[in-house]
């Protein structure tokens, strides 16, 4: 009797452990990071089209604000533009860009075409910067409290409802303080 | 075979085994790295070849071609140059990136479970061969085994 069950059970448990495996393989690209909770990175960068203009990391702080991670190669970035355009518009959140590995001239075409949403456009021309904060691909987003912590960060593009459970959720309860 | 065919079957394979030849020439155009002696370059082979690239998440920092590898791999070509630690480039990747970016993760909390797994699926596996083993020896009287005869391929 033993000997017909125990092979069963091996089977089933193989089972529920591939079952296990293939639901988290989605989820599996997106990577946890060490960030959160952490200040953000140093860094002194210029703003997108005015070279001469720089803006450090401690001129960010003392309010929440969004950085999003953008370029103008990046395809899922125009699918999420309307998205960072719709938490913009609603004036609750700064929204700020940093544009990464692009050329500025195509960045502002690219502007031009689908419309600039932003407060403030970091130019991470070389990807230095890009770094620290951790960033492999475009589009990822970070949210940053008024302390200068990241609180949230977000793989691939936001959705509304991503913005409403992740950011305007955190920011109506006062934790973005 | 048909003299045209045969002719450009002597055009193509030539030219195919040419460009084979000529693929890493032309995937890694980008500008060398230069070492100050053949130890740093040699620590810099190991380091990306143990560190993970992020973009295309089977390949090594070393066999990548994504322009984040070739960041990561100028980033540290420069922190060697600066002459820090494998340890400091590591934790610098890993502060970054989470212990993902390490092929060989350190031992800890989270990362246990990684490392233990295989010896303990090897001693399930061994208990399970022991129990069987163990099970048919008192089956047999603790005879030695010998496979059944059969109809089949009883001897004359």
């Amino acid at each position: 009797m033993m000997s017909r069950v125990i092979p069963l059970v091996l089977f089933l448990l193989l089972a529920i452990l591939l079952a296990v495996g293939l639901t988290i393989a989605d989820k599996k690209t997106e990577l946890p990071s060490p960030l959160i909770g952490k200040a953000i990175p140093e860094f002194t960068l210029p703003v997108l089209g005015q070279p001469d203009t720089l803006v450090a990391h401690s001129d960010l702080l003392g309010e929440p604000f969004l950085l999003n991670v953008w370029a103008s190669w990046c395809i899922t970035c125009r699918v999420e533009h309307p998205v960072i355009e719709d938490l913009a518009n609603s004036g609750k959140l700064k929204v700020v860009g940093l544009n990464y590995r692009d050329d500025p001239a195509d960045a502002q075409a690219w502007l031009q075409h689908f419309g600039n949403p932003f407060a403030l456009i970091l130019a991470d021309e070389a990807g230095r910067t890009a770094i620290d904060f951790g960033v492999y691909a475009a589009p990822e987003s970070f949210l940053v409290n008024a302390q200068g912590q990241i609180v949230f960060k977000q793989i691939g593009a936001l959705t509304q409802e991503i913005v409403q459970t992740e950011i305007l959720d955190r920011l109506n309860k006062g934790e973005l303080q | 075979m048909k003299p045209r065919l045969a002719a450009s079957v002597l055009i193509l394979v030539p030219s195919l085994a040419l460009i084979l030849l000529l693929w890493p020439m032309l995937t890694l155009a980008s500008a060398p790295l230069i070492f100050n002696d053949s130890n740093q370059e040699q620590r810099f082979q190991s380091l990306t070849e143990e560190l993970r690239c992020l973009v295309c998440q089977n390949q090594n920092l070393a066999d990548s071609d994504a322009p984040l590898a070739q960041d990561l791999r100028q980033e540290i070509h420069d922190m060697l140059m600066d002459g820090r630690t494998d340890d400091e480039i590591r934790s610098f990747l890993v502060d970054r990136y989470g212990d993902f970016v390490l092929y060989r993760p350190a031992i800890k909390g989270n990362t246990l479970m990684l490392w233990l797994a295989p010896a303990l699926l090897l001693l399930g596996g061994g208990m399970v061969v022991a129990y069987n083993v163990r099970r048919h020896r008192l089956t047999d009287d603790g005879s030695v085994f010998e496979p059944e005869h059969t109809d089949q391929d009883s001897t004359p």
